[in-house]
């Protein structure tokens, strides 16, 4: 027999458990739902859209009843549950419909705050909580005309403006002298005052309710000062506590909400609680994108996997007033050993602040120019050391050097529909925010899954962020700071390593099994990244599994769309001879190539070779004298060079054979990303060196090293590293940072965000500050590149892996 | 499903395309044809699959992705395909042909008569 489930409250939160379980493990329970509402699972981010007249019910519903019945749910909606018997094992509802559990998860959520003054029950005092106070307040607005709305947070904002929006003249009264107080300080919330009375809204502010005066309905509110406004309806929208009466009446502890440990577990360990209802190390939260973490850490342990832990989290707010945009997040009231930069306009209504403390982002402010928020707030979540970035850093990511995103991140709300945001996948604003609606998608990842958008190179991940944050508020789900590699495992890349290195696994599958695998063989994404963290911690011990590897690498030539390949041959340094050139122009012609062209990288690429003609060109190729060029892999590709002082008048050093030199010692090596080097002899650098991931300016007193450079999606120049006096110096260096690279990016992450990732003051104190540590990792890489440098082309041309060229068999 | 029923309607169509041994596993190889190329998958648990090597969505050549479970990754645009129906894996819609394919004494045999439920949406 089944174990039996059952969940209290059919909100977010809950059903977010429900639906992370059935992910995980679809038979392991039945699983009986009770909500005090009449209806299937609705999203209550977005009740202020229906207030507004934005929105309907149906477009936020979540989960119909039709769902519950699809996946084996026994829903009880409209059925209270009054009590648990835990001795018993179950929860009875109010009309004595019970339910018998093996397990308990309360999802109870919270109950608006009621301010205890006289008339808070007559007809026309409302809350804003749930559905029905939404439409009780939309038939207020037919036949009333003025509404008083106790409470200037959020909530009571959204609520002001939902009914002015429907015609109502709205006043909010508040008990402090600014706007919500506990997202915005006293700058950004005199902007969005005067910001709101501009719409029509007014303001009281400074005063506390008394009384609620009228007979049977609503006709005043009045004030301690003794002041009055007359009112045909009042919203308190005070604040929200967690709704524990329930888990109280039980006996299990509680504080101001249920308490529960870091795997969602209540006092009795076959209770579980997540939500609004829930206190967590002291701390509880009202925001959806906790709730959702939350819920997958009590699926886990539902599951019985038990291993996710919930340490907290760090939330930010967004106020969901069309039209106004404001952002808050962290800890934005300076403090002691804080510091503050601050932008001001108030003629464009633009006002930036950002807490600092020891160079890292602790909270941020924002109003009137919101398009940087998700960038601020990944920096706190990630910890990020912004000091390289400080004299850029309020006027937003478009000021980084991130070039030709800049200009359309700025105007994403304002964008007409059809504007595409994705260039690869050609996919346009309309396509996102009605996917948001329709498919009820809350993460990036959704979104990337269900339009693509966002899928290819990435360079419109803020874009959709951005968007996804417009249609649901700051409530959407953001990415979580410590990702799991894939959907196959909760670990992170970091974790990950440690294991293998820690625990000496040496293959993918003692990877998979040891740290427990969701699926038989892991996925495209984790595979390979697996593959290459083996490589690198047992080189030469490790066997590399083909089959982890991306065809590319697998078939060590680049796939066409017409599933034809491209050959780049390696040309040290750029530098060629005529015998090469008629080498090559003699196998382009001999395989019938249809087009050769010249790469960015100073090298020939021929395009267009069937796979079964491979390994006999790269036969003559190594004839020839040519590697393989890696152009198909995460690998070391080019190292692009200048003539030099050889030939040029202004060449200060010979930036051909240093070219030259570190490409002999770098070849062959696998990346986490594809890694491109450059060397220019002088500081006019034609050989483009500060775009480069190892970049090399030959100065007159030596060489100038540089770091973390991309020219790709993201133009991002190079971080200065150090000069050095000698080319033995700049081998060693390249030697210690590729090395140090390979040892701690994770897989598919490029130099330049590692480098931002664990700043440059990290780099340099590895590998320039610390002479025995830069010798020990050039010497890992050195030892390393004995068993890498091999020619995978001779290997092939020489019959290696012949099936992969070869068809199984011919018919027809 | 392995089709194996289907044996005693088409067993004339069988063909002997090779040793189990010859397929990676966790991977594929090619079944080369005028009409059209087939892909022969070979899962972790040596369970044998094939299908039109065609991705639904740019026609791109299956044979040639990664196989993970009874899914394989489309090499251009990583699209996921079940290998065992055809059928792309949601939210993506399509569905490539699949053919019956069964494993004798360690032979590999392939019919080239596309199943009838997997209906190709590509040409």
């Amino acid at each position: 027999m089944k174990e039996r489930l059952v969940l209290v409250g059919n909100g977010m939160a809950g059903m977010r458990a429900i639906e992370e379980l059935l992910k995980i493990t679809p038979d392991k329970y039945d699983v009986t739902v009770f909500g005090a509402e009449p209806h299937g699972n609705y999203n209550r981010i977005l009740l202020s859209p229906v207030l507004t007249g934005e929105k309907k019910f149906t477009d936020i519903v979540l989960n119909d009843t039709e769902w519950y019945a699809a996946n084996g749910i026994t829903l009880h909606a409209g059925k209270e549950v009054e009590r648990i018997e835990r001795r018993l094992r179950k929860v009875v509802a109010r009309d004595g419909t019970s339910a018998p559990y093996d397990r308990l998860l309360l999802a109870t959520g919270s109950l608006p705050f009621i301010i205890p003054v006289p008339g808070r029950e007559l007809a026309g005092v409302l809350t804003f909580r749930d559905i029905h106070d939404v439409e009780a307040m939309l038939g207020a607005a037919r036949c009333h005309r003025r509404a008083v709305v106790i409470g200037g947070g959020l909530l009571g904002l959204e609520a002001a403006n939902g009914l002015l929006r429907q015609g109502m003249e709205v006043t909010v009264v508040h008990l402090l002298d600014a706007l919500m107080e506990k997202q915005l300080d006293p700058a950004a919330a005199a902007l969005l005052k005067a910001s709101l009375e501009e719409r029509g809204l007014r303001f009281i502010m400074q005063v506390q309710t008394e009384a609620i005066l009228g007979d049977d309905r609503v006709r005043a509110v009045r004030f301690k000062d003794g002041t009055e406004i007359a009112a045909d309806l009042v919203v308190m929208a005070v604040g929200i506590r967690p709704n524990a009466a329930l888990a109280k009446s039980a006996g299990l502890h509680c504080e101001r909400g249920v308490v529960v440990n870091d795997t969602m577990q209540t006092y009795d360990p076959r209770i579980y609680a997540v939500g609004e209802c829930v206190q967590h190390r002291g701390q509880t939260y009202g925001l959806v994108a906790p709730l959702f973490e939350q819920a997958k850490v009590c699926a886990n342990h539902l599951a019985e996997l038990g291993f996710a832990r919930y340490t907290g989290s760090m939330s930010s707010t967004r106020l969901k007033v069309t039209g106004i945009e404001l952002f808050s997040a962290g800890d934005f009231q300076s403090k002691d050993g804080c510091e503050e930069i601050v932008l001001k306009d108030a003629g464009r209504g633009v006002y930036k602040k950002v807490v600092l403390e020891n160079n890292r982002i602790r909270g941020a402010v924002m109003y009137g120019d919101t398009l940087d928020s998700a960038w601020y707030f990944q920096l706190m979540r990630d910890d990020t050391d912004v000091a390289s970035l400080r004299d850029r850093l309020l006027f937003g990511q478009a000021h980084l050097g991130e070039a030709g995103h800049g200009d359309i991140r700025s105007r994403v709300a304002s964008l007409p529909d059809s504007t595409e945001i994705c260039g690869c996948n050609g996919v346009c604003k309309a396509t996102i925010v009605e996917a948001i609606g329709d498919k009820k998608l809350f993460t990036l990842e959704e979104v990337r899954a269900h339009t693509k958008a966002s899928s290819s190179c990435g360079s419109c991940t803020g874009l959709v962020e951005a968007l996804l944050a417009t249609v649901l508020g700051g409530d959407y789900s953001t990415t979580p700071k410590n990702k799991p590699l894939c959907a196959c495992t909760d670990h992170t890349h970091h974790e990950i390593r440690g294991a293998i290195r820690d625990l000496e696994l040496k293959s993918i599958r003692a990877v998979i099994d040891c740290l427990e695998w969701k699926s038989p063989d892991g996925c495209s994404k984790c595979r390979p990244a697996l593959n290459f963290y083996l490589l690198t911690a047992w080189p030469g011990e490790y066997v590399d599994d083909n089959q982890a590897r991306f065809i590319n690498e697998r078939a060590h030539a680049n796939i066409q769309k017409d599933g034809t390949y491209s050959v780049v041959p390696r040309i040290w340094g750029g530098e060629t001879t005529p015998a090469q050139l008629k080498a090559i122009a003699e196998i382009a012609e001999k395989y019938r190539v249809p087009t050769v062209h010249i790469t960015g990288g100073q090298r020939i690429d021929m395009l267009g070779v069937r796979k079964e003609d491979l390994p006999a060109m790269w036969g003559d190729l190594s004839a020839a004298g040519f590697v393989s060029g890696h152009a198909y892999g995460k690998a070391v590709r080019t190292v692009k060079t200048c003539v030099g002082k050889s030939w040029c008048r202004f060449g200060t050093q010979d930036s051909t054979a240093m070219g030259i030199d570190l490409e002999k010692m770098a070849w062959g090596s696998w990346m986490p990303h594809k890694v491109k080097l450059a060397v220019s002899g002088c500081p006019r650098n034609c050989a483009e060196a500060t775009i480069k991931d190892f970049g090399v300016v030959c100065v007159d007193s030596g060489y100038e090293l540089h770091v973390g450079g991309n020219g790709g999606v993201k133009v991002r120049a190079t971080d200065f590293l150090c000069s050095v006096k000698t080319s033995h110096e700049v081998l060693e260096y390249c030697a210690a940072f590729l090395q140090v690279y390979r040892e701690e990016a994770h897989y598919l992450e490029r130099t330049a965000p590692w480098v931002e990732r664990v700043g440059l003051a990290y780099v340099k104190q590895r590998i320039v500050e610390d002479e025995v540590n830069r010798k020990a990792l050039a010497g890992r890489f050195q030892y390393s590149q004995r068993f890498a440098q091999v020619d995978p082309w001779t290997e092939r041309a020489n019959g290696v892996d012949r099936h992969e060229f070869i068809p199984l068999k011919l018919v027809g | 499903m392995h089709a194996a029923n289907k044996v005693a309607q088409c067993a004339e169509d069988w063909i002997d395309i090779g040793a189990l041994d010859e397929i990676p596993r966790q991977g594929a190889r090619v079944v080369r044809r005028a009409s059209g190329d087939i892909a022969v998958f070979r899962t972790v648990n040596d369970e044998v699959f094939a299908l039109r090597d065609r991705c639904p969505h740019k026609g791109g050549p299956l044979s040639q992705g990664m196989v993970h479970g009874r899914n394989v990754s489309c090499p251009l645009h990583d699209w996921k395909i079940h290998i065992d129906t055809g059928i792309a894996v949601a939210p993506d819609e399509g569905c490539t042909a699949r053919y019956p394919v069964r494993v004798e004494g360690g032979r590999v045999f392939l019919s080239l008569t596309p199943e009838e439920s997997g209906t190709s949406v590509s040409s």
